[in-house]
């Protein structure tokens, strides 16, 4: 402590010339894991059943969706945070870092891109189904 | 490479081992691990339901197979693992714990506290 200036201190930049952003977000993020993982351990422990209708019930109401989408946020950047440190911490060549940072990158934005798109389609199917169920019913006669 | 060779500070192998050194270990272990396999599991669990009944039958009967069960199992136990050194660390954060008992006596709650919530966890899932 006591290197550098005032302003540099009170913006958290060291010697590294960058401040403490990957800190704080590391830390932002994982406050989010820690209750969106509670969250979804809880909802899968109480689940009556393992069947696709009863996951695609729970997971697709818009409560349940928004949250699932929020989680896969927050893991993919937390992982994606994490994983950087390992790098930095074992990968010492810049070539070789900068191919490992480039993967994480393209691992994690994709992973998490895909993960929302999968959701999406989720709540999608859902909505068709109950619509499909719903013509279906007024072709019937509307009971 | 000038830096091969070079002398190594000492390492896993030097040092005594610890408390707060292995939680430090399985806090790394663990994340990584849920970021490289559970996120995984996480992708292929959204695209089976995201493709309909067939796809989530084949899931199914991954996650129901023995190694599918190891794996879930892991990953439970890495969850709590990494939850409980996690909330260690943001208790470390605001400069409390660093005494030499509380800080050991914390070291060893976080892994048992892990053990005990996997084994809750899944007695409740395989007793229903």
């Amino acid at each position: 402590m006591g290197n550098g200036t005032s302003i540099g201190r009170v913006r958290g930049h060291g010697s590294a010339h960058s401040g403490t952003h990957h800190w704080l977000v590391q830390r932002y993020t994982a406050i989010a894991n820690l209750f969106l993982g509670l969250w979804l351990v809880f909802g899968l422990v109480t689940m009556p059943n393992y069947e696709y209708g009863t996951l695609m019930t729970w997971a697709t109401g818009p409560f349940n969706a928004v949250l699932l989408a929020l989680f896969v946020v927050s893991t993919f950047w937390h992982a994606r945070l994490g994983l950087q440190v390992v790098v930095e911490d074992y990968v010492h060549d810049h070539a070789n870092k900068f191919a490992a940072m480039a993967a994480l990158n393209l691992a994690a934005f994709g992973g998490a891109g895909a993960s929302l798109f999968f959701i999406a389609r989720m709540v999608m199917l859902a909505a068709g189904q109950e619509s499909a169920a719903a013509a279906l019913q007024s072709a019937m006669g509307g009971r | 490479m000038a830096t091969k060779n070079r002398p190594l500070s000492p390492h896993l192998q030097v040092w005594r081992w610890g408390p707060a050194m292995l939680v430090s270990i399985l806090h790394r272990v663990t994340g990584d691990g849920m970021a490289l396999v559970g996120l995984g599991v996480l992708i292929y669990w959204l695209a089976s339901l995201a493709g309909g009944p067939a796809a989530y039958e084949a899931f199914s009967a991954h996650a129901d197979a023995w190694y599918g069960k190891v794996v879930l199992v892991g990953l439970t136990w890495a969850f709590f693992n990494h939850m409980a050194s996690g909330v260690r660390h943001f208790v470390l954060d605001i400069g409390a714990g660093f005494e030499l008992k509380s800080n050991a006596a914390w070291s060893v709650f976080t892994p048992l506290f892990a053990l005990a919530a996997t084994v809750v966890t899944w007695a409740a899932i395989l007793l229903k």
